[in-house]
């Protein structure tokens, strides 16, 4: 007789034969740099952008340092170690002037867009979401410019930012993480294409959700995101950034830095929905993603990070919050979804330095096919940091007998007046859970998206609507079988 | 006469142990059959049978449901064809509320009927009806599926999704064991309302207090995998008082 119902066996062979849903890439011709990295590959991407001479300094001074560094080996990932001199680190696309309107932009690239489910139009007329389009390393469509304009917010490309507002850039950029904190976020600081920069005046809550999608199009060409979001005092604002990436053989080194600085009472939410290119179901190719993600909080201030990871071959981030202002706030909740070969080692820092400062760290790993999935997490408290308070969970599923979960939480505390607490559970994906939706009626697929997506949220939660459902939707496509 | 289940010479066996060994049942519409017998007879393993639960392996025998044979449909079609499992140990889904639980089961039974899905109000309206009938708090219906319910509440949420999702056939398997006389009468009071014409129940239970309350048109005594002894509700009470060890020396003394 026939089996008709589900077993542990088949929905891991089920998950082996998930291919990357949104392989395909543009054509649009590059303008790049000359592989490899020198001082005068440096130079040539300074010059490229028409640069200020600090800023050039600033980039050889971060390749000073990085030549000294060695790659951190502490994460739970095994890989081939990127060749840095087979590395492309500039490349446009062949754009001799920037768009007006939508009716300018490259149909090719309107079609990309579509393929990526966020044609503008669309966009623009369902959720008020204002789109900097990053392809590549240049930013080739901004939206919702003038109205954002008006309340003096600023939220543009990295390199705009730099043209137009390099007092700002000067004083924050570095300031959450410095050019010495790591291997990457130095090689970052040396050779960043572009990125993103946000900046709220005092008082402004900005009235929509500011959202950047990013994209790597060039094979082989390394991206170096630069993004720096500064809230004003008493000011809010939501950030969203999404990615996807085209099918490759090659594996792309992403390597991004993050700063967010919330000043005196503001608020910043930073959410992610990341979905690159793991790798097929061999282990080929697959994104890189070693990214500095970190944010400095004043006084009553808060930062929430959130994100949904489901791609790159190998993930290598820790969003962290230094709260040093008193009565501070910081938060992180994440999914991070592995599948087939995937390595993924996140998690987060909490660095409570003033008083009264409170975080939250909630945390759902689901492990499928042979792919490991570990939780790194930090909580320091500093000695001047009277009744610190921490609240930690680390959940881990797994949907296989052959994928692994760790988890690794260091806890350094200095003042005893903290309460530190920290619960972690790890479950394997019920047989029993799974029949008893399918004897209601509900098909497998379905059953395992509600099971995970109910599994996943308090993290789901706390994302923006539109986000939440396309991160569902995600979760669903990165863990669905070939059921029907 | 038409019927609504028809199981003959049923065979089951779990890592190769052989469970159900040649039963025979019938029911027709409008019928209420009453299961009984001691534990460790295979009660469960035939409503799991029924269900679809894959571990088992069918050897021998046919299964007819509705003019459709059971035993080549899924799971889950077998569920959208009608049949409903009430769990003897119902599952916790966290996070997962039960109305969206509910509704997107609805809407799969719905689909595969070919009507049309349900609107929210309708779907609303038919939460507060179906609770009521069940006497189910209204804030449980919104709580995740199980998680953190009480005995008693799990049970009579399985009643609930059975009112909600009105199947043909019901399995209820002991539904009444860890209830308290009021929680029985009302999970007893759900079944009998729903009861129609039309559709049938096999109500499972090793003790004959839940018969107080469902009056079955036959019952049955399930031992060592087959079906003994089937009569009217006479036969729950003279369980009752004589315990199941004369069926036993009764089969002994027929080899
Ligand atoms: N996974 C299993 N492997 C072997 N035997 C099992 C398994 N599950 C149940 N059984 C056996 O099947 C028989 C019937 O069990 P069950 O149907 O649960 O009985 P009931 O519901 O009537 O109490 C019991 O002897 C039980 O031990
Ligand atoms: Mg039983």
């Amino acid at each position: 007789m026939k089996k008709q119902s589900y077993t542990e066996n088949e929905l891991a062979k089920d998950l082996e034969n998930q291919e990357y849903k949104f392989g395909f890439v543009t054509n649009i011709e590059s303008d790049k740099a000359p592989k490899g990295l020198n001082e005068g590959i440096i130079r040539f991407i300074s010059a490229k952008k028409n640069e200020p001479d600090w800023l050039l300094e600033h980039r050889l001074k971060a390749f000073e340092i990085w030549k000294t560094m060695t790659e951190p080996e502490w994460a739970h990932v095994e890989y081939v170690k990127p060749d840095f001199q087979d590395i492309t680190y500039y490349s446009a696309p062949k754009q001799t002037k920037k768009y007006e309107s939508w009716d300018d932009v490259d149909p090719e690239l309107k079609e990309t867009m579509s393929k990526l489910g966020i044609s503008m139009e669309e966009q623009q007329r369902l959720t008020g979401v204002a789109v900097d389009f990053v392809m590549d390393s240049v930013s080739v469509a901004t939206s919702f410019k003038e109205k954002l304009k008006e309340l003096g917010i600023i939220f543009c490309s990295f390199s705009d930012a730099v043209q137009e507002h390099p007092e700002l850039v000067r004083k924050y950029m570095g300031s959450v993480v410095p050019m010495t904190d790591n291997f990457y976020a130095a090689l970052n600081s040396a050779v960043f294409s572009d990125g993103s920069f946000c900046y709220i005046p005092k008082g402004v809550k900005c009235p929509m959700e500011l959202s950047t999608y990013f994209r790597i199009n060039e094979g082989g060409t390394g991206q170096f995101e630069r993004t720096l979001v500064v809230a004003d005092e008493g000011s809010y604002v939501s950030y969203l950034e999404g990615c996807t990436a085209p099918q490759r053989d090659e594996n792309q080194l992403h390597a991004a830095v993050v700063e967010l600085v919330a000043l005196e009472s503001a608020e910043i939410k930073y959410s992610t929905v990341q979905n690159w290119y793991p790798g097929d179901k061999e282990g080929k190719g697959g994104v890189y993603n070693f990214v500095t993600k970190r944010g400095i909080c004043e006084r009553n201030s808060k930062i929430s990070w959130t994100q949904v990871e489901t791609g790159s071959a190998i993930t290598w981030k820790y969003p962290s919050c230094i709260l040093k202002g008193d009565n501070s706030i910081g938060e992180f909740y994440s999914v991070a979804v592995t599948n087939n070969y995937q390595q993924a080692d996140t998690g987060t820092k909490m660095i409570h330095l003033g008083k009264n400062t409170r975080s939250t760290i909630i945390s759902k790993g689901i492990s499928a096919g042979k792919s490991q999935n570990s939780y790194r997490g930090l909580v320091q408290i500093h000695k001047n940091a009277d009744n610190a308070r921490n609240f930690s969970q680390c959940d881990s599923l797994l949907m296989t007998e052959e994928c692994g979960a760790h988890t690794f939480p260091y806890i350094e505390c200095k003042n005893s007046t903290a309460k530190i607490e920290h619960e972690a559970t790890t479950s394997k994906i019920g047989e029993d859970q799974i029949f008893y939706c399918l004897q209601r009626g509900i098909s497998e697929e379905k059953a395992i998206g509600l099971i995970v997506n109910g599994y996943c949220k308090d993290v789901l939660n706390q994302l923006p609507m539109e986000f939440a459902v396309e991160a569902q939707k995600l979760l669903t496509i990165s863990l669905e079988g070939s059921v029907g | 006469m038409k019927t609504l289940i028809n199981i003959k010479d049923l065979h089951a066996s779990i890592n190769g142990k052989e469970i159900l060994k040649g039963l025979n049942l019938e029911v027709k519409p409008g019928e209420i059959h009453a299961v009984m017998g001691p534990n460790g007879a295979g009660k469960s393993t035939l409503a799991s049978v029924l269900a679809g639960r894959e571990e088992y392996e069918i050897t021998e025998g046919t299964v007819d449901f509705d003019g459709k044979d059971l035993l080549e449909l899924s799971t889950e079609d077998r569920a959208r064809e009608g049949l409903f499992l009430a769990f003897q140990y119902p599952v916790e889904i966290p996070g997962v509320s039960n109305v969206n639980f509910l509704r997107t089961a609805l809407n799969e039974i719905r689909e595969y009927n070919g009507q049309e899905q349900i609107s929210a109000k309708d779907f609303m309206a038919l939460v507060r009806e179906k609770s009521t009938l069940v006497e189910l708090d209204s804030k449980l219906a919104s709580r995740s599926v199980n998680e953190g319910f009480s005995g008693g509440e799990k049970k009579r949420n399985e009643i609930f999704q059975m009112a909600m999702l009105q199947p043909k056939l019901a399995i209820l398997d002991e539904t009444d064991s860890g209830l308290d006389i009021d929680a029985l009468r009302i999970v007893a009071n759900g079944v009998n309302k729903l009861k129609t014409p039309e559709n049938g129940a096999i109500v499972i239970t090793h003790y004959q207090r839940l018969l107080d309350y469902i009056v079955p048109d036959f019952v049955h005594v399930l031992y060592d995998g087959k079906i003994v002894k089937s009569g009217s509700k006479e036969l729950a009470l003279e369980l009752e008082e004589k315990g199941y060890d004369w069926i036993k020396e009764e089969l002994e003394k027929a080899h």
